[in-house]
């Protein structure tokens, strides 16, 4: 069974319908990339996931729990994070604020802090400070310790590489090999690079609904299908 | 959405016909001074609430400034109208100054909270209109203070004076109506409201209505397509602003009396929200409806309640409810409850309910 | 005057704004002990309007609510207690101040358990229904503020009553040749603990992270795992009581209400969040002490003015910043 399943999506904002149909399954354990052009739908599907839009009708099943009428609070609480593209950051708390919010009891685990600290050092330098002082990078950082500072099943991140150096992309991309050995992400990327680098399965969304889904590997081999899909010129 | 004319809408307008009728024969039909003063309270307010309409049905801001310009409006021309003698240029140039300081006052206001957040809008017109309150008050050597100012306006409007005359002088009687000096003030009070809910009529029909329309639905989108939200909005802000300032100043020539009551009390204010979400907001029919609806209710319903709470005073609970002194109490629960089930108001549930089946 | 307000900016931020128009206008009074009396009478007044605007900052920095039925509470808060008060005169009149303190408290206290049941409901039946709609919500509590005004007349009628003062704080200390009312120190100093107390809340505690959080970006916050909206109620209800208590020490400052004073206070309130800044505690602090020196100094050099001078204050200052002076970072 798939850890998380979409069955037949459709998402309205407002008077407008972004999704139209969106079924997919996202197996346990790696990285599950989820590409495709601006404007596609791949924002708004993590969104119904985790029921910031409220997708109807069709359904969101995690572990066979349905999601669908679920309230955001009671979905987090299942053990799925949500990392937003603009990163979600309470810039007037300072990252120690930030990291102790995403607890579940309000203190650290020694050993999860320690990782994060390993993971991203800028954290434990500027644990003090205001987090809109971060930078950019910084703050992406910040945003991805506060998804695995508790043990999840799944973690939602959307486009983590978007303004970041390549340096910080890389370390970026490290953290996340190391998280996925024990946590299933669900990656949104318009960085190919960097999704195929992660990536174990993929899916391209086009105009609300799931064009191409299959391995990462035979997606890669496939230029054709990247051509038609992405408009990527490899 | 439709452009199809459906039956609830013909109803509306059919409806409005009617008052518009009602209203234009009114001195022949209902003939006593009460009648014809709720007549004319009636044109004055629709022309008022349909300006308001303009901002808070077709643009979605709220503004509580609204009596603010109907008083400078008011006091514009009562002022000249005192100072300058009973004169038509008095009439001209304080209708004109009146407006002017309207539209000074919109663009400030606008230009300085449209920008920011919608929600600042509602508080800063809040706080603009007490201070014109006060400012009445204080400037006393002006504006009459709490008393108010007493004026005459010219002589056509005289209550003597004779339009027509019969062959032994008296004034002539048409259908059993005196032609005399209120029934041109009459007609001046009806034939400038006319004009001016015309001309918003015909407003909300141009492409400009079409963009206002367009900002409310969804202002991200109006903006990403290029629309100067902020510019449209001033702009109507001045017009609705310029026009209320033009009913203010009508409605003191009819009244010959201006003061805080009549033209800048905040009761006018609730009255204005009243109407406006009864009749229906974004529907200009609606302000119609609306007007009609509450001022007859505040000329008659009232005493009715009066004398139902004199008459029951028997009987426990039954005249606390109905105390006239209670009046406000249920129009604010009228209003509430409106605002939660009927948001669309009389004009436009009636419309909607039909467009749908 | 530009290059003297960034110069204003970056030696101490504009928390040193009272103190320069504190300093200006020592100047233009000329008198020290009236200054020192006006002075305190503008701190004492500041507290008690930070009281009441602080609840409607932070309800709407948390749930984008805007509730223009706030100031009913404010002058329920001031009727219960002034009718409290009136129930204990002879508490007050009493040479205990033990007695004194007690009535006080129990009508406070009255004031704040009005303040927590009618957030409740408000809450509840008035604004849950229209959370996301600006338009309807705006409409709805003003709808709730004409009917709240109906009942406080129709329960406490249209004549001013008056609120007797505890003896204890009856009169005023001399200092020299500056008498200070005592009641508008213990405002003063009542105001400032709770602030204090609001300000560890804030900073300190879980919940106080979570409302501050849930001020920058309230969905993060339930993608984080957190009800938001249990947490407005909370909020709301604690709004509501502060706003009861500014109402209820108000009463008591002015010792004769008349049921207008909600409207009035309403102006005054929303100038304040509007100059502090929407969400922000200690915004609402600044902007409420600026709005109660200005008024007291205005009152006395240009008393004309006096109304006006919130208004010309709050036009300066949006000028300056559109965003008031210390707004919650969004």
């Amino acid at each position: 069974m798939s850890l998380l399943s979409l069955k037949s999506m459709q998402t309205s904002i407002g008077q407008y319908a972004v999704l139209h149909d969106v079924s997919l399954e996202v197996p346990e354990g790696g990285v599950f990339v989820l590409l495709g052009r601006n404007g596609a739908g791949k924002t708004t599907t993590l969104r119904s996931i985790m029921g910031l839009w409220e997708p109807s009708p069709g359904s969101v099943r995690f572990r066979g729990t349905d999601l669908t009428e679920m309230h955001t609070a009671d979905i987090a609480r299942l053990g799925i994070a949500f990392v937003p593209e603009d990163m979600g950051i309470f810039g007037g708390l300072t990252v120690e604020e930030n990291l102790i919010l995403a607890t579940a009891n309000g203190s650290f685990d020694k050993a999860a802090l320690e990782r994060i600290w390993r993971l991203f050092p800028a954290l434990e330098t500027f644990w003090t400070k205001a987090a809109w002082s971060l930078s950019g990078g910084q703050k992406q950082m910040l945003a991805v310790a506060r998804a695995i500072i508790e043990p999840r099943e799944l973690i939602l991140i959307d486009e983590p590489t978007k303004g970041l150096a390549p340096s910080i992309i890389d370390a970026m991309a490290d953290a996340f090999r190391e998280i996925s050995a024990n946590t299933t992400i669900l990656l949104v990327e318009q960085n190919f690079e960097f999704a195929r680098s992660l990536g174990r399965d993929m899916a391209v969304i086009d105009d609300g609904r799931i064009a191409h889904a299959g391995s990462m590997a035979d997606f890669t081999a496939n230029t054709d299908l990247q051509e038609s899909l992405l408009s990527l010129s490899a | 959405m439709t452009q199809q004319i459906n039956r609830g809408e013909r109803f509306v307008k059919l409806v409005v016909l009617l008052i518009a009728a009602l209203l234009l024969f009114a001195p022949f039909l209902f003939q006593d001074i009460r009648s014809l003063e709720v007549a004319a309270r009636i044109c004055v307010f629709i022309v008022l609430v349909a300006s308001y309409d303009l901002l808070i049905g077709y643009t979605g801001i709220v503004s509580f400034a609204h009596t603010m310009f109907f008083g400078f409006g008011a006091y514009g021309a009562a002022i000249a109208l005192k100072q300058m003698g009973p004169g038509w240029d008095a009439v001209i140039l304080g209708t004109l100054a009146g407006a002017l300081v309207s539209l000074v006052m919109a663009v400030a206001i606008g230009l300085l909270s449209l920008r920011v957040k919608a929600i600042f809008f509602a508080m800063i017109t809040l706080a603009a209109a007490s201070v014109a309150m006060v400012l009445a008050s204080q400037l006393s050597q002006f504006t009459g203070g709490e008393d108010g100012i007493t004026y005459k306006t010219p002589e056509i409007f005289k209550t003597a004076t004779k339009l027509a005359v019969t062959e032994e002088g008296k004034v002539a009687r048409l259908f059993g109506v005196k032609l005399n000096g209120k029934l041109a003030a009459y007609y001046f009070v009806f034939a400038t409201s006319l004009v001016l809910f015309l001309f918003m009529i015909r407003l909300v029909a141009s492409p400009i209505g079409t963009v206002l329309k367009a900002i409310r639905e969804n202002e991200a989108r109006a903006e990403a397509i290029g629309y100067r939200v902020v510019a449209y909005r001033t702009f109507i802000f001045c017009v609705a602003a310029v026009i209320a300032s033009l009913a203010g100043s009508v409605y003191s020539i009819w009244l010959k009396y201006t003061g805080p009551e009549t033209a800048l009390s905040f009761t006018i204010m609730i009255d204005i929200l009243l109407m406006v979400v009864i009749g229906g907001m974004g529907t200009m029919y609606g302000a119609v409806i609306g007007a009609v609806l509450l001022v007859l209710a505040q000329y008659y319903l009232r005493d009715l309640m009066g004398s139902a709470a004199e008459a029951l005073s028997e009987i426990p609970l039954l005249p606390f409810i109905l105390e006239p002194d209670r009046w406000l109490f249920w129009l604010g629960i009228i209003f509430i409850l409106l605002v939660y089930f009927f948001p669309r108001g009389i004009a436009g549930t009636l419309s909607e309910k039909d467009a749908k089946t | 005057m530009e290059r003297l307000l960034t110069a204003i900016d970056r030696t101490g931020g504009v928390n040193l704004l009272p103190l320069a128009v504190a300093f200006v206008a020592f100047f233009l009074i000329g008198v020290p002990s009236s200054w020192v009396t006006l002075t305190v009478a503008g701190l004492a007044m500041g507290m008690m309007i930070f009281l009441m605007a602080s609840g409607l900052s932070l309800v709407f920095g948390l749930m984008d609510v805007l509730n223009f039925g706030h100031s009913a509470f404010v002058s329920f808060g001031a009727f219960v207690a002034a009718s409290v008060l009136g129930w204990l005169a002879g508490w007050l009149g009493s040479e205990s101040v033990a007695l004194n303190a007690a009535a006080i408290f129990l009508a406070f206290l009255a004031a704040i358990a009005f303040g927590l049941a009618a957030g409740w409901f408000f809450e509840a039946v008035i604004i849950r229904p229209v959370y996301h709609d600006h338009l309807r919500q705006i409409l709805i509590t003003m709808g709730a503020l004409i009917v709240a005004e109906q009942m406080i007349l129709a329960i406490w009628g249209g004549t001013p009553i008056n609120v007797p003062r505890p003896n204890f704080l009856e009169g005023s200390v001399l200092m020299g040749d500056v008498a200070i009312e005592k009641y508008r120190v213990f405002a003063f100093l009542l105001g400032l603990v709770v602030y204090l107390a609001l300000k560890f809340t804030l900073n300190r505690t879980r919940i106080g992270l979570l409302i501050r959080a849930g001020v920058e970006n309230r969905e993060m916050v339930e993608a984080l795992g957190f009800r938001i909206d249990r947490l407005f109620i909370a909020v709301f209800m604690v709004g509501s009581a502060l706003a009861a208590l500014g109402g209820a020490m108000w009463a008591g400052y002015e010792t004769l209400i008349t049921p207008a004073l909600g409207a009035e206070m309403m102006i005054v309130v929303f100038i304040v969040v509007i100059i502090g800044g929407l969400g922000s505690i200690e915004g609402t602090l600044l902007g409420a002490i600026m709005v109660g020196l200005v008024a007291n100094y205005v009152g006395f050099l240009a008393p004309k003015l006096a109304l006006a001078s919130n208004m010309i204050l709050m036009m300066v200052i949006l000028l300056w910043r559109p965003n008031g002076l210390r707004p919650a970072v969004k």
